[in-house]
């Protein structure tokens, strides 16, 4: 091999790795894109928007019932209220799990997810598997990322849309009641607010 | 000071569960550009969601050995692909020709 190939090593145009750069390189030079906007949105969504915004949500739903009850009528207005980045563009209605009833979120087309509360889904929550799999075998599927529902327990099953964003409040662990709202939102994971985990039980 | 700042040091952070937002760099840029193109007003999250539905589908539809490997981020370049294209902010020959430029430089040289 000459020294010559070796400085060229095979990159494919068609690569996304290299169709993002050129991509945002030509943007930039048109004046459409802002490097520092970018940047600063990056920075955003990798590092301040995230599932502790719904945990803190939900601990306080199961601290207040009247705050529970505005969360669960009005989601929108509440988080509005609460001063929750980013909720102005989503419409997130909240779905509680109960004794005897499991909701469970999935957006089959896409990615739709609650930006504003969660940050960026995971990957899972993207794949083509879990996107077909929740809607055909939701029980199984749940069972295989470890929760397994009670045969009675009713499964439901909401598919998010750019219209409607959902999250699921689950239900309080049993013994929490004298934890404040900050070990309280400790307890609610990014999963159990998707609907594929319960909250934790200390 | 609200509870989400005081909460943001202690509550589960979004990597807790060691899952990184993005993988890889290119991913993040794309995902900053999209965001930064729908900020300024150039296009809704609604628009770019439909052709993402349509690249999602695309992969989906195509036989199982002939299709790359899953790759959300590719699937969503292709959409900002189409949608810089179908709102005539980029033309696809011109990112084509920048394209194969990049790919041809030396290496130690591509960034």
């Amino acid at each position: 091999m000459s020294s010559e190939t070796d400085h060229h090593h095979q990159v494919d145009p068609r690569s996304p790795e290299v169709r993002t750069e050129a991509l945002e390189d030509l943007l930039v030079e048109k004046g459409l894109v802002d490097r520092s906007r970018v940047d600063a949105l990056i920075d955003r969504f990798e590092n301040d928007l995230g599932p502790m915004i719904g945990a803190r949500l939900v601990a306080k739903a199961w601290t207040n019932p009247d705050f529970r009850e505005r969360l669960l009528a009005d989601a929108d207005a509440v988080l509005i209220s609460e001063g929750v980045q980013g909720a102005e563009i989503e419409h997130i209605e909240v779905k509680a799990n109960e004794r005897g009833v499991h909701n469970v979120v999935v957006c089959t087309l896409c990615s739709c997810y609650p930006w504003a509360l969660l940050g960026l889904p995971p990957n899972w929550y993207k794949s083509p598997e879990y996107r077909a799999r929740i809607v055909r075998e939701p029980r199984k599927v749940l069972e295989e990322m470890g929760l397994t529902l009670e045969t009675e327990t009713e499964l439901r099953v909401w598919d998010s849309s750019s219209e409607t964003r959902f999250l699921v409040l689950p239900e309080q662990p049993e013994g929490t009641d004298d934890l404040d709202l900050e070990d309280l939102a400790r307890l609610v994971t990014r999963d159990s607010m998707i609907g594929v985990a319960k909250a934790i039980t200390p | 000071m609200n509870e989400v700042e005081i909460l943001n040091d202690s509550a589960a952070p979004p990597r807790l569960n060691g899952e990184l937002v993005f993988e890889a760099p290119w991913q993040s840029r794309a995902f900053g550009v999209t965001a930064d193109l729908v900020e300024s007003g150039r296009f809704s999250w609604e628009d770019f969601r439909t052709r993402l539905i349509t690249t999602i589908g695309a992969w989906e539809s195509t036989d199982v050995h002939e299709r790359p490997p899953w790759d959300y981020y590719t699937c969503w370049v292709q959409a900002l692909e189409q949608m810089l294209s179908d709102s005539t902010l980029l033309d696809s020959s011109e990112l084509d020709g920048r394209a194969f430029t990049y790919a041809q430089r030396p290496h130690g040289h591509d960034h």
